[in-house]
């Protein structure tokens, strides 16, 4: 993805590097930020604090929604040095691992650092994460029954 | 009235915590567990914790469960108790079942319904033979499959397509004749029983919300009454699945919703058969299990709790336990009956001096009924 994060449909964008952050480990995104130049400054305008997220599911899977159970998330919203404003909700109770979500959701933002980002942090995270969806896959697949019919048993 | 001094207790109560420490903590000798082995390990102990105390943090869980000492209703206990502390950042939108990243997923009435039989990591199909080897540390009996297995496997095809894409739920194949009923399409928010205290009769939102936290113990029981004749619904599994959803929400700041992350929940799509009613014509119906982590055994009788509560609106006769609304959700909830029922050890001094005099007058009064009787009867 080379074209910064103009276009169309921005939020599209915005939408995927979300949730590729949310879905990767604080491990994860340290490691990769370690082979780049320091983060810079931001400001925390909200939290990192911790909630809760009710989820919901459908009567029979596909009528009216129903109140499942809760989980935890925590959230952080951080301002960069040029204004940009990072927001991050993930799921768990990990305050570093919002903050860093939201670090570079501001950071994304900046066309001038976007597409380096992009390829050092946000392909990685996504290339790992399709990686384990991919194994598990596997894992999954090689329980599938083959049934096969006793065919003419005379 | 004056009050009567209940103080003193204090000394023993630290003593018997000071005990209960140590007691938790068992021989010094043997190396303490830690919370990443119980949510490594007893992964099915964190779920059954995480969906009883309607909380999803396998972390929490799994400490619950140290500080409990493995007490399950306890553990779900102290997962409540710390959710009441958080704040509520938003509801979820409903998850997506058939874009589940599954584990497994298993039907009893279809051999070839597309997408497979996929039976994933289960307990059925092994002989329940204690397996000693784990008691050594070593790997696992001969009887599980080689890891060898694992890797013969396509490695792209259709098959591994199959797992990954959108899956339709096998109720969509009876859906084509119209044999089966439709899911409603209402959309309204849902009630939430954590909010507004229960009214009945409750709406199956509601049901299904208490359901989904109520105490798999007392759901198997009441789904297995209904298997033997407490209100028949004649059930076939129509479909069980396990495994990752995501969950997205809608941040007022943002303007479009956004993925946080993935968990992993149980559904059952049970099918029933029903003869017809002035309610509803001849078809299948269904009941519906939904639950955090694996639970398979939690959904299943879920599944057939939320059918038999469906009794009065098809137009069957109520008359068994799991049928009645209000029976099933006072006492589904373990954090609620635990409470209650161990409430009873605590003191009751007054209450029962209280019943003491009453009885002791009563007897009073009788025997001196009985007195004037014999002098009647003499006289």
């Amino acid at each position: 993805m080379a074209e910064g994060i103009t276009g169309p449909e921005p939020n599209v964008k915005r939408q995927r590097w979300m949730a590729v952050l949310a879905r990767a480990s604080v491990t994860e995104i340290e490691a990769l930020l370690a082979g780049m130049e320091p983060p810079r400054p931001h400001i925390r305008l909200r939290g990192p604090e911790i909630g809760l997220v009710m989820a919901r599911g459908r009567a029979g899977g596909g009528g009216a929604p129903f109140n499942l159970g809760e989980m935890t998330v925590t959230r952080c919203t951080v301002r960069d040095a040029g204004g940009r404003i990072g927001h991050a909700y993930v799921i768990g109770r990990d305050p570093r691992h919002a903050e860093l979500a939201a670090m570079l959701d501001a950071a994304m933002q900046d066309e001038a650092r976007h597409d380096r980002l992009e390829r050092m942090i946000i392909a990685p995270l996504a290339a790992s994460q399709a990686e384990a969806r991919a194994a598990s896959a596997r894992k999954t697949a090689a329980t599938r029954v083959q049934f096969f019919t006793m065919a003419n048993m005379r | 009235m004056a009050y009567v001094a209940v103080k003193g207790g204090e000394r023993a109560i630290d003593a018997a915590h000071a005990w209960l420490a140590e007691e938790r903590r068992g021989d010094p000798d043997v190396p303490e567990i830690t919370i990443a082995q119980i949510g490594e390990q007893l992964g099915r102990a964190v779920d059954r914790v995480m969906a009883e105390a309607s909380c999803y943090d396998p972390a929490l869980a799994s400490l619950a469960i140290k500080q409990a000492q493995g007490d399950l209703i306890e553990a779900a206990f102290l997962l409540r108790a710390y959710r009441t502390t958080l704040p509520r950042f938003a509801a979820a939108r409903p998850i997506d079942t058939d874009a589940m990243q599954i584990s497994r997923r298993i039907s009893a009435i279809y051999k070839d319904l597309p997408g497979g039989q996929v039976l994933g990591p289960t307990y059925d199909y092994t002989h329940r033979l204690l397996d000693f080897r784990l008691a050594d540390g070593a790997p696992p009996a001969d009887d599980s499959p080689p890891a060898s297995a694992l890797q013969d496997m396509p490695k792209n095809g259709a098959e591994e397509g199959a797992a990954a894409g959108r899956m339709k739920p096998v109720s969509a194949i009876l859906a084509h004749e119209g044999l089966i009923e439709e899911d409603d399409v209402a959309d309204a928010p849902p009630g939430d029983l954590t909010r507004e205290p229960l009214a009945f009769p409750a709406g199956r939102d509601l049901r299904l919300q208490a359901l989904a936290r109520g105490d798999e113990g007392f759901l198997l029981s009441l789904g297995y009454s209904t298997q033997r004749g407490w209100g028949g619904t004649h059930p076939f599994v129509g479909e069980i699945r396990v495994g990752e959803v995501a969950i997205e929400i809608d941040p007022p700041e943002l303007g479009f919703p956004i993925e946080i992350g993935d968990i992993i929940v149980t559904e059952c799509q049970m099918v029933n058969q029903f003869k017809g009613s002035k309610a509803a014509p001849p078809q299948f119906t269904r009941g519906y299990g939904l639950c955090f982590g694996h639970g398979e055994r939690k959904a299943m009788a879920m599944a057939l709790v939320d059918r038999a509560m469906r009794a009065e609106e098809l137009g069957e006769e109520v008359i068994a336990p799991a049928q009645t609304i209000e029976f099933v959700l006072s006492h589904c909830d373990n954090i609620e009956a635990t409470g209650f029922v161990e409430h009873l050890k605590l003191p009751h001094y007054v209450d029962f001096q209280s019943e003491l005099e009453t009885i002791r007058r009563l007897r009073r009064e009788a025997e001196a009924f009985a007195s004037q009787d014999r002098r009647e009867a003499a006289e």
